[in-house]
C-alpha cells in the first residue's frame, strides 16, 4: 500500500534551472526551447542545377521573425517534420530579416523529401547555431574566398556582407571550382557581383564541355591567376574535405598566417547543441566551435581535415 | 550533509515503505552468466524483498532511467496543410536504489555534460530532478578500477547514500526529501564508535581494488598518440556493436530519428542512444565517412573517455566501472588499451618491433 507520507511528489522544471553562462543566440534555451523549431513558410524554390536547389523561407510568427538574428558562417537545422532534420548552412544575407535562404543539394532522406515539397509548404528551423566568419576583423584587409561545388553556400552570406559593405575591405577575389560547367551554382549572379560589386571571379572546372570557355583544372590552378599581398589578406576556404588539405597547404606557403585562414567544416550532426557527439572534430564540436574555423585550430585539432 | 546511523532492519523497513509508495528500482538478479556468476540489472521492486542488495555490479547501468535508449523529443500533429509542434519534458518520479559509488559519479559527470553546457538538455533534467537516489558502497569487483579514476567515492548527486558498517548502515543524507522521509523512522548520530568502522570500511574498499591503470597525463598521451599503432591493432578487434556504449554509465551520444505514425496523422522526433563505434558514426550524407576505420572509431570513444571535450572542461567521463571490458565480445577493455597505450613494456608494439634485442 503507498503511504501517502512517503509519495515522491512530481516536480517540473523551470527556466530558472538553466542559468547558462554562455551566450545563446535568441536566448532559447533560456525559454526552454531549444528543441521547439520556428515555423517557418517556403516562399520560393530556385532549381539551381539537377541536384541542388535554392530554397527561400520566411519565418511565420513576426515576433520569432524580429527575433531572429545570425551570422554570416553559421548553421541551422532545418526540420521537415515527419522526416527529420538537417544542418544547412545559411546562404543568405544577415541584413535581410524578412527571409532566409539555403542552397540545398538532394544527396540524404530529408533533403530527397525536401526536392519534393512546394512553394508554401511549412518547415520548421531551429538555430543560427555554431561560430560565424569575424566579419569585422576583415574589415581593411584583401579577401579571398575559395570555394569548391556546394562550398559556395555557406560562403554566400560573407559575400553578402562584403557587398554590403564593399568599402571596408580592398581587394576581393572569389574562387570558384566546380566538377562540371552544369555543376556551377548562382551563375545568375556572378555577373552582379563582378561588375556592381566588384570581386574578382575565377571559376573553374575540372571537366569542360563543348560550351564551356573557361579554364580547366583543379582549384589549385586558380593561385597562378592572382596575386594578393599575403600580410594584408585574409582567406575563407570552404568545400569538400579533400579540397581544404590543398588549399589550405598552399595557403600556408604563400604566407598567409595561420590565423587569418578560415575554413568552414562539414560534419554529421544530430542535435546542433553539443549534445549528441556526432559531429565532434579532435576534441571540440563542429556546431559549438565551428563550423567556421580558423587554421590555427584546425592545425591543432586532430584529424579536422 | 547530515550523517545519521541506522540499523539495518530499519533500513530495510524504510526501502519497503519508499519502495511500495514509489515506482521504484533496484538491482536484481536476472540471469547467470557462462561462468556461473549472477548476472544482475536494475529491475522495478515492489518490495524490499526483492531487492539484491548484496549484489556486485549491474550489467547495464543506471543511465538508463536519465536516458533512455529511445525517447520522444517532440511530436507533430498534421492536418491539412499544417502541422504542429509539441513539446513536453515531463518525468514520473522514480526511486533508484542500491547505486554504486562510480554510477553517481557517472550521473553527476553526466549533470556536467549535458545541464551545464552551451544548450542544457531540459529532458535530462526532468528526469534528473524527479528522482531520488539511494547510494550504496561495495566491495569493487576484481576488474573495477575506479580507484584510478578516482570515482571509488563520491560525495554529491545523490539523496542518500549507505556504508555497510557491520550491523548498521552509516548513512549520508544529501536532501531534505530523504532527510524527511527518515524522520520517520529509528536513526541516531554517528558515535565516534561508527566513524571508526566508516573510515574502516572505506579503506577496506580502497585496498580492495585489483586493478590499476595509470592515468597520470593521459588526455596528452592521447593527444601525441594519435597516429600510434594501437589503434590499428585493438581496432581490428573491434566487431564494431556498439556494446561498450550501451553498458557505459556516462556515454551519452545520441542519434535522432523522425517516423510518421502510421495513420500518417502525426509524427515522432525520437532520440536513440548511439555509439561511436558503429560504422555510419560520423557518415555525412553523400556517403563521406570522417572515420572510416574501426581504429578510428576506437581511438574517438578512448578519446572521448578519457580525454575528454573543450566543451565539457576536458573533463573525462571514464568512471573505471569497467562494464564495457567485461560486456565487450571482442575481449577490448580499457586497461589493456591504456597500457598499450602507455608503451608499457610488455605489449608496446614499436619498441618491440625495433628493438634491437629481438632481431
Amino acid at each position: 500500500m503507498p503511504d501517502m507520507r512517503f509519495v515522491i511528489p512530481r516536480q517540473n522544471i523551470n527556466r530558472e534551472e538553466f542559468a547558462s553562462s554562455v551566450p545563446d543566440f535568441n536566448r532559447r534555451s533560456e525559454m526552454m526551447n531549444t528543441d521547439m523549431g520556428f515555423k517557418c513558410r517556403i516562399t520560393n524554390i530556385v532549381r539551381l542545377t539537377e541536384q541542388e536547389k535554392l530554397f527561400q523561407l520566411r519565418i511565420v510568427n513576426p515576433q520569432e521573425r524580429a527575433l531572429f538574428r545570425f551570422k554570416p558562417g553559421q548553421f541551422l537545422m532545418l526540420e521537415l517534420p515527419g522526416y527529420g532534420d538537417v544542418p544547412i548552412s545559411i546562404s543568405s544575407s544577415n541584413s535581410n530579416h524578412e527571409f532566409l535562404e539555403l542552397c540545398i543539394r538532394k544527396v540524404g532522406h530529408v533533403t530527397s523529401a525536401l526536392f519534393t515539397i512546394k512553394e508554401g509548404a511549412h518547415v520548421a528551423i531551429r538555430g543560427p547555431f555554431g561560430s560565424s566568419f569575424p566579419m569585422d576583423e576583415m574589415a581593411g584587409h584583401n579577401v579571398l574566398l575559395i570555394a569548391g561545388g556546394l562550398g559556395i553556400a555557406p560562403l554566400r552570406a560573407p559575400l553578402f556582407w562584403i557587398n554590403e559593405h564593399r568599402d571596408h575591405f580592398l581587394e576581393v577575389n572569389l574562387l570558384y571550382g566546380a566538377k562540371e560547367p552544369s555543376q556551377l551554382l548562382f551563375t545568375y549572379q556572378f555577373e552582379e557581383w563582378e561588375m556592381i560589386n566588384h570581386i574578382r571571379l575565377h571559376t573553374i572546372v575540372e571537366h569542360g564541355d563543348t560550351s564551356w570557355r573557361g579554364k580547366t583544372g583543379m582549384i589549385t590552378d586558380l593561385f597562378n591567376d592572382i596575386s594578393v599581398d599575403v600580410k594584408k589578406s585574409y582567406a575563407i576556404v570552404c568545400g569538400p574535405p579533400i579540397m581544404f588539405k590543398f588549399v589550405c597547404g598552399y595557403l600556408d606557403k604563400l604566407g598567409i598566417p595561420m590565423n587569418h585562414m578560415f575554413v568552414s567544416l562539414e560534419r554529421r550532426m544530430h542535435c546542433g547543441m553539443g549534445k549528441c557527439c556526432r559531429c565532434m572534430v579532435g576534441s571540440t564540436f563542429t556546431c559549438i566551435k565551428g563550423p567556421v574555423f580558423d587554421y590555427w585550430s584546425v592545425m591543432n585539432l586532430k584529424e579536422a581535415i | 550533509m547530515i550523517y545519521k546511523v541506522i540499523s539495518k532492519k530499519e533500513f530495510r523497513r524504510f526501502v519497503d515503505l519508499l519502495v511500495k509508495s514509489n515506482s521504484s528500482f533496484g538491482p536484481q538478479q536476472v540471469d547467470m552468466d557462462s561462468r556461473g556468476n549472477p548476472i544482475y540489472q536494475f529491475k522495478q521492486v515492489q518490495s524490499v524483498e526483492e531487492i539484491a542488495f548484496d549484489y556486485t555490479a549491474t550489467a547495464s547501468s543506471a543511465k538508463h532511467f536519465f536516458l533512455p535508449f529511445r525517447e520522444e523529443l517532440s511530436r507533430f500533429t498534421f492536418h491539412e496543410d499544417e502541422w504542429e509542434q509539441k513539446i513536453s519534458y515531463e518525468a514520473e518520479p522514480v526511486v533508484l536504489v542500491g547505486l554504486r559509488a562510480c554510477d553517481i559519479s557517472a550521473l553527476n559527470i553526466l549533470d556536467d555534460v549535458l545541464l551545464n553546457g552551451h544548450f542544457p538538455s531540459p529532458y535530462y533534467l526532468a528526469k534528473r530532478k524527479n528522482s531520488v537516489v539511494v547510494g550504496m558502497d561495495h566491495l569493487p569487483l576484481p576488474d573495477c578500477f575506479c580507484k584510478s579514476m578516482s570515482h571509488h567515492t563520491v560525495t554529491t548527486g545523490f539523496n542518500l547514500f549507505c556504508s555497510d558498517i557491520g550491523d548498521n548502515y552509516y548513512l549520508s543524507i544529501n536532501s531534505s526529501k530523504a532527510f524527511s522521509f527518515l524522520k520517520e523512522f529509528e536513526t541516531r548520530d554517528p558515535l565516534n564508535e561508527d566513524n571508526c568502522m566508516l573510515a574502516e570500511r572505506r579503506k577496506l574498499i580502497q585496498n580492495s581494488f585489483q586493478t590499476e591503470i595509470d592515468v597520470t597525463a593521459l588526455p596528452s598521451i592521447l593527444d601525441i598518440e594519435f597516429n600510434s599503432p594501437v589503434w590499428e591493432k585493438w581496432g581490428d578487434k573491434c566487431l564494431n556493436c556498439g556494446t561498450c556504449a550501451m553498458v557505459c554509465p556516462s556515454c551519452y551520444c545520441y542519434s535522432v530519428t523522425e517516423s510518421f505514425d502510421t495513420n500518417l496523422k502525426g509524427s515522432t522526433r525520437e532520440k536513440k542512444l548511439y555509439s561511436c563505434n558503429l560504422v555510419d558514426f560520423a557518415m555525412v550524407a553523400g556517403g563521406h565517412n570522417f572515420r572510416p576505420k574501426n581504429g578510428d572509431r576506437l581511438k574517438y570513444r578512448y578519446y572521448h573517455q578519457h580525454r575528454g571535450f573543450a566543451e565539457n572542461g576536458n573533463q573525462q567521463i571514464c568512471v573505471g566501472c569497467n562494464r564495457c571490458g567485461r560486456a565487450c565480445l571482442a575481449g577490448i577493455n580499457p586497461k589493456d588499451v591504456i597500457n598499450d597505450l602507455r608503451m608499457e613494456k610488455e605489449s608496446c608494439l614499436t619498441c618491440v618491433s625495433s628493438s634491437p634485442a629481438r632481431t
